[in-house]
């Protein structure tokens, strides 16, 4: 059983990795990865509903009507959602503006419907929370890689502290949509690479 | 499990009062908190356009407290009628509606003091750019010809084009324009290319502009000067003969 559970929470980082495997939530991870600071807050606020979603849907699995258990699942995900992006606007103002609209669009990010749909509506609270906490952090492991590398080359900084000298002028391209699209097939392409799961020959 | 209709209905009723109830009391409750940041963040954007130093090197904010102390020290708001430019006595920016603000139908102006004498003025100027609305503030000195900071704080354009305007190369530019000579205002321009190229003779009232973001120049054009045309009427009333 313990095994069980510990694969519910690792695969999720790699061999099931919600964006490079499943390619879903990839629109954030593009708009949110041009520095570490709001990726990292992005990362949390989408693991605590992920995590809180899977584990309010599973208590709840018994009980709710099958006809209308998406909108269920929906209005727990909106509300917490919400809750994060409040606390959010409270007490990290400017992050929260960098953020935007991307911390409310975590209600419509595949992975936190997903897990809902496919994990916690048939499985019991522990291994739910689990899944749901797998998840998010194989997500935030992804979006952290990206804005790694983007920082890094963009802005020759990392959470703010300059790196490279003062004479790298710092590669545009990294900052722009398209910088985050070759990261993100880069580590596509790597870790299929590694983990030689979907290898079609 | 086959459950009738009755259940499905209470069963999302409960579900619906239950988030609501829950979303009521987080947003009351963390109103306040939030109220403080869009409060700090309005002066933090005053006192930058007032020519204040808000960062340090490594681009850490200076903190709510020194913010305030600087803000009680040297500023001092009125409030102008939109229609006559006129100072309204007794009304403070706190009591203005957003409608008020967003119209134009009154015009905050804040005064920077130093030795009790008015050094500096400062206005919030907004309106179209492109995509979005864009608000920022400006500053002039104390015989309000020439400016001393430009920052635009809040816009939706587009990032890397029209975005830039929120950088501090391009706000820089701005500083030391001449907005009245020789007795009349002297429109604002940010030009499409440079200035060097517009202008070979030379320009003191025009900026560069941002190359892939034409449009959001046009639209900081129009209502800078429309904002200036505004506060204008107040400010020939200080210059006095001048």
């Amino acid at each position: 059983m313990a095994e069980n559970l510990k694969k519910i929470l690792v695969d999720p980082l790699s061999e099931s990795n919600p964006i490079t495997i499943q390619i879903l939530g990839i629109c954030s991870a593009l708009a949110v990865t041009v520095k570490m600071e709001t990726a990292l807050v992005m990362a949390m606020a989408l693991t605590v509903v992920t995590a809180g979603s899977n584990l309010v849907i599973s208590l709840l699995r018994k009980s709710i009507p099958g006809r209308i258990r998406m909108v269920v699942e929906v209005a727990v995900i909106a509300t917490l959602v919400i809750v994060a992006d409040q606390f959010i606007r409270a007490y990290l103002f400017d992050i929260s503006r960098q953020l935007s609209v991307f911390v409310g669009l975590i209600i419509t990010n595949c992975i936190v419907m997903g897990r809902a749909e496919a994990f916690a509506i048939q499985n019991p609270p522990l291994p739910s929370l689990l899944d749901g906490l797998g998840n998010g952090l194989g997500y935030s492991l992804i979006l952290l890689i990206v804005a790694f590398f983007r920082e890094l080359l963009g802005s020759g900084s990392l959470f703010g502290w300059r790196l490279l000298p003062g004479g790298y002028p710092g590669n545009g391209m990294a900052l722009l949509a398209p910088g985050a699209f070759f990261a993100l097939g880069l580590i596509i392409w790597v870790q299929r690479t590694l983990t030689k799961k979907f290898d079609t020959e | 499990m086959a459950k009738g209709d009755a259940y499905t209905l209470g069963y999302a009723a409960i579900i619906c009062v239950v988030c609501s109830l829950l979303l009521s009391t987080t947003a009351s409750l963390l109103k306040p908190r939030q109220d403080i940041e869009v409060e700090l963040d309005r002066k933090l954007n005053v006192l930058k356009a007032f020519g204040v130093a808000t960062e340090d090197e490594r681009g850490k904010k200076m903190d709510g407290a020194e913010v305030d102390r600087r803000f009680a020290e040297h500023i001092s708001e009125i409030i102008l009628d939109g229609e006559t430019g006129q100072a309204i006595p007794g009304l403070t920016g706190r009591e203005l509606s957003r409608e008020d603000l967003e119209q134009k139908r009154k015009l905050p102006l804040y005064l920077w003091k130093e030795d009790g004498r008015i050094t500096r003025y400062a206005f919030p100027i907004s309106g179209k750019g492109l995509w979005s609305t864009i608000y920022g503030y400006m500053a002039l000195d104390a015989d309000l010809s020439t400016i001393i900071g430009v920052t635009f704080y809040r816009h939706g354009e587009t990032p890397g084009l029209g975005g830039e305007i929120a950088t501090e190369a391009f706000q820089k530019q701005f500083v030391g324009k001449r907005v009245f000579k020789d007795g009349r205002l002297q429109r604002i321009e940010v030009v499409k290319g440079t200035v060097a190229d517009r202008y070979p003779e030379g320009n003191d009232h025009a900026v560069d502009g941002i190359s892939g973001a034409t449009l959001t120049g046009r639209g900081l054009n129009q209502f800078m000067n429309r904002d200036l045309e505004k506060y204008g009427k107040y400010f020939t009333g200080i210059r006095g003969g001048g």
